[in-house]
């Protein structure tokens, strides 16, 4: 597979994302400086994490108006799969392809460390190598991960399985106390709702290999790989 | 002429710094304030002279860019 990862100035595990796909799954990647008006020939594409354009204003705000936006709604749009991790998750909130905003942490504290999140959604093609329900342990580091949205979409987000991650305590159970950043509903991860564009705070580059003493992020990037195979054989975004 | 433009979390959204500072407040002796909110404060030219025309402009600004209404309420003055 080619894997696309996105390049703004100031995404910071844009290199960590690179690592895991190529050398530790073993895929072609290509990186995307944010100025490229076409993904053509790329199978799945990363918003990876980092400070895109220094934060200002708001999270992710600038970075949705760089020229390759408009590619990525086209990609999206024609069902290629896009992932969001961090920046990259508040980003594809402020361009709209996700809904909802993030808030600053509730603690106002920017908030690095691993967390526990359950599966609850487990038929997306990111999640498609987890068990429902199982608990995964991925690193966070972000200061505005306080997921938000009116009470009719989050209903809507309920009612059509778009909950894809939910912080929870290390044996499954989603507490007020298992919450690192007062996200709405324990909100980790959301999909779109077609299902093909995901969103997630956790950094699952971070725990993808034995090295770095936690594989389980792994997951994500393995069931993505999965469904890019499995896919029907139409080409996307070309 | 200029705009300006303040940006703040709807009524009703938590306002972690705001909550902070009025904890401050109160540490401070201020025991009587309450509600304390935090926002941005903007300041822009436009080079327009119709008045209605560069309230239109601002707003559309507010609406796309400047303030993300699903968290954030906005409200300018032209002057």
């Amino acid at each position: 597979m080619n894997i696309g990862v996105i390049v703004f100035p100031g995404s910071n595990c844009d290199h960590d994302c690179e690592h895991v796909f190529k050398d530790v799954l073993a895929q072609n990647v290509t990186m995307v400086w944010h100025k490229e008006k076409s993904l053509v020939g790329l199978d799945g594409v990363i918003l990876p994490g980092g400070f895109s354009y220094g934060d200002y204003l708001r999270t992710g705000a600038i970075a949705r108006f760089s020229p390759v936006m408009s590619a990525i709604k086209e990609f999206a749009k024609s069902g290629g799969l896009v992932m969001g991790v961090c920046n990259g998750f508040q980003i594809l909130l402020e361009a709209g392809l996700l809904p909802g905003a993030m808030l600053r942490n509730r603690s106002l504290h920017f908030v690095c460390k691993d967390v526990h999140v359950r599966v609850e959604n487990a038929a997306t093609p990111f999640t498609g190598a987890c068990k429902p329900g199982q608990v995964l342990k991925i690193p966070i580091a972000h200061a505005e991960g306080n997921y938000y949205t009116d009470p009719v979409m989050l209903a809507g987000l309920q009612a059509n399985a778009q909950i894809v991650f939910r912080y929870c305590t290390p044996d499954g159970r989603v507490t007020l106390e298992a919450n690192p950043n007062g996200s709405l509903d324990n909100i980790a991860g959301i999909r779109s709702a077609e299902g093909n564009v995901l969103g997630m705070m956790p950094h699952p580059e971070r725990s993808a290999e034995e090295l770095m003493g936690n594989e389980d992020g792994r997951l994500i990037f393995t069931s993505m790989l999965e469904s890019l195979r499995n896919r029907p054989l139409k080409m996307v975004g070309a | 002429m200029k705009a300006k433009i303040h940006v703040t979390l709807k009524q009703g959204i938590l306002d972690p710094q705001g909550k902070a500072i009025e904890h401050a407040l109160d540490s401070l002796g201020f025991k009587n304030a309450a509600n304390v909110r935090v926002g941005k404060y903007m300041e822009l030219d436009v080079s327009e002279t119709d008045k209605a025309k560069a309230e239109a402009q601002v707003k559309s600004m507010c609406e796309k860019l400047l303030a993300n209404t699903i968290i954030e309420e906005y409200r300018y003055e032209l002057v």
